[in-house]
């Protein structure tokens, strides 16, 4: 699947909206760049369990454990990746 | 005091230098055939010499335990956990969990003591042997014993280890670092304190490393003192820390890391192994109680020795327990794949540990004390478990339980797979 392909197939300002909600981020999510490291806004992967959670609520899928990495949660791209991968 | 942090499995492997990059050119002479069982001995000879002799006193004056801490490193035992080549005694998780039990047996305070110190030096060589400046700080840990200490918990943190109020301003090669830590252990008698704190000052709380501050490059301002029901030759008061120097004395690893890596495995492991110690000691107590009553009545089983029985029970699961986690961590430190280091499950398990051996010291001591009776409860019998008893109690609250069951049921929500 190409990134256009997946853009289109996940909505990127939910994600945002999540990542406000739970990130407990130093950072405006809303307006961030897609790439932006979240880590490096202060973003703890004990936070990541209320964003895995919110996501799984949001777009009906569930992370397997494998998925449960540190590279899965870095960015609003990689969420984005994560979710368009479980929701195809 | 330590609390859990990361516990997502890492995109990149560890980032533990290998010993194969290690320059090896001035590596002390590794000792010939080493002995563990001879030094376990060894140990136990200290701990009965020293250790239990001061014991009581330390206790009561609520003083640092100086014979002791003199007594281990007149053995080396500073830098047990030092690999051979810097010249210490190389010795793997298990057996320095060991060295913690022996050391619980006589006396818990100098056994704590040890065990955070051991916590710190696992720090350094887990995560910054890649760097000059602490290969040349392990050589000198080995020739001159220093005792190491860690200030982790900050006043505003309200006890997260995970974010840092304080943070270093770096000035070309130059540091300065100001730390209110609410607790220091030992820090006044330490030489060199690991402190955690914000990598720069326009960076985010939780994103920390951790600086190593020397003596006599550091001052230390009283905020509190150490008055407390148990483990009182800890002396963990709390200091503002004003601290300078190079920066090469930061870790070269983020805190992060280093303590989902380290710290918290480590730290809930030897803590286990000497409250191991400190139960064992209590049921010996309530053993040669038992013996003493069964010679009055010989060919019959007194039934205290019954609640014998059912206490060693739990004394063995207990020890069971910590061994078992210590040989897993042992086994993933040494594996190529480190990477279920970083998995919900084996912080969860690490965290069961703690809180499982946190309960049984309690209810081991408690067992104890109603086998050995009155003689147990008065101050001034050789079967007294006062001491014990307090300090037993103190395990579920250096990192407080509640706050590890909920980090445990945070994490559960995530956690899908069976260990």
């Amino acid at each position: 699947m190409t990134d256009a392909a997946m853009q289109s197939t996940v909505d990127i300002s939910a994600i945002r909206q999540v990542l406000a909600q739970h990130g407990r981020l130093t950072v405006d999510v809303l307006t961030l760049d897609e790439d932006f490291d979240l880590y490096g806004a202060g973003l703890t992967s004990l936070a990541t369990v209320g964003i895995m959670l919110a996501l799984e609520d949001r777009f009906e899928v569930e992370f397997p454990e494998s998925m449960l990495s540190r590279g899965t949660f870095r960015s609003v791209s990689s969420i984005a990746e994560a979710v368009a991968n479980l929701t195809n | 005091m330590y609390f859990p942090g990361n516990f997502y499995p890492l995109a990149s492997p560890l980032m533990m230098t290998a010993v194969a990059d290690l320059p090896v050119s001035s590596a002390a002479t590794a000792p010939e055939a080493f002995d563990f069982d001879e030094l376990l001995s060894r140990v136990h000879a200290i701990g009965r010499d020293v250790l239990a002799v001061h014991a009581g006193d330390v206790d009561r004056r609520a003083r640092f335990p100086v014979e002791s801490i003199t007594a281990m490193k007149e053995a080396k035992l500073l830098s047990a956990y030092v690999p051979v080549e810097y010249g210490g005694m190389g010795l793997n998780m298990i057996e320095t969990s060991r060295l913690c039990e022996a050391m619980g047996q006589y006396c818990g305070s100098s056994a704590m003591i040890y065990a955070m110190h051991c916590i710190q030096v696992a720090c350094v060589v887990h995560h910054a042997q890649q760097s000059a400046y602490f290969r040349r700080y392990l050589r000198d840990l080995v020739t001159e014993q220093r005792l190491m200490a860690s200030a982790t918990t900050e006043i505003g943190t309200g006890g997260d280890l995970r974010s840092s109020v304080c943070a270093i301003e770096v000035s070309g090669d130059c540091f300065t670092l100001t730390k209110k830590a609410p607790v220091i252990s030992y820090g006044e008698y330490s030489d060199d304190i690991l402190v955690t704190c914000r990598r720069s000052t326009d960076a985010p709380a939780s994103e920390q490393v951790q600086v190593m501050v020397r003596r006599g490059e550091y001052t230390a301002e009283p905020l509190s003192t150490w008055d407390t029901m148990g483990f009182r030759g800890t002396c963990s008061s709390g200091f503002t820390l004003t601290s300078h120097g190079s920066t090469d004395q930061i870790l070269p690893t983020p805190f992060n890391d280093i303590l989902s890596q380290t710290m918290h495995p480590y730290s809930h492991i030897v803590w286990g192994a000497l409250w191991t110690g400190i139960a064992a000691d209590a049921v010996n107590q309530a053993r040669a109680f038992v013996r003493a009553e069964a010679r009055k009545t010989p060919g019959e089983t007194p039934i205290s020795a019954i609640r014998l029985a059912e206490v060693d029970l739990v004394l063995q699961e207990m020890r069971h327990n910590v061994y078992s986690l210590a040989r897993e961590y042992n086994e993933l430190l040494s594996s190529d794949s480190r990477e279920s280091i970083h998995g919900f499950g084996f912080s969860i398990r690490t965290n069961n540990l703690k809180l499982s051996c946190s309960q049984r010291i309690v209810e081991i001591v408690g067992q104890a004390l109603l086998i050995c009776g009155i003689q147990g409860y008065r101050n001034d019998s050789k079967f007294s478990l006062s001491r014990h008893l307090r300090d037993s109690y103190g395990a579920a609250l250096m990192v407080n339980n509640d706050r590890i069951t909920k980090l445990n049921a945070t994490m559960l929500l995530a956690h899908r797979e069976g260990h």
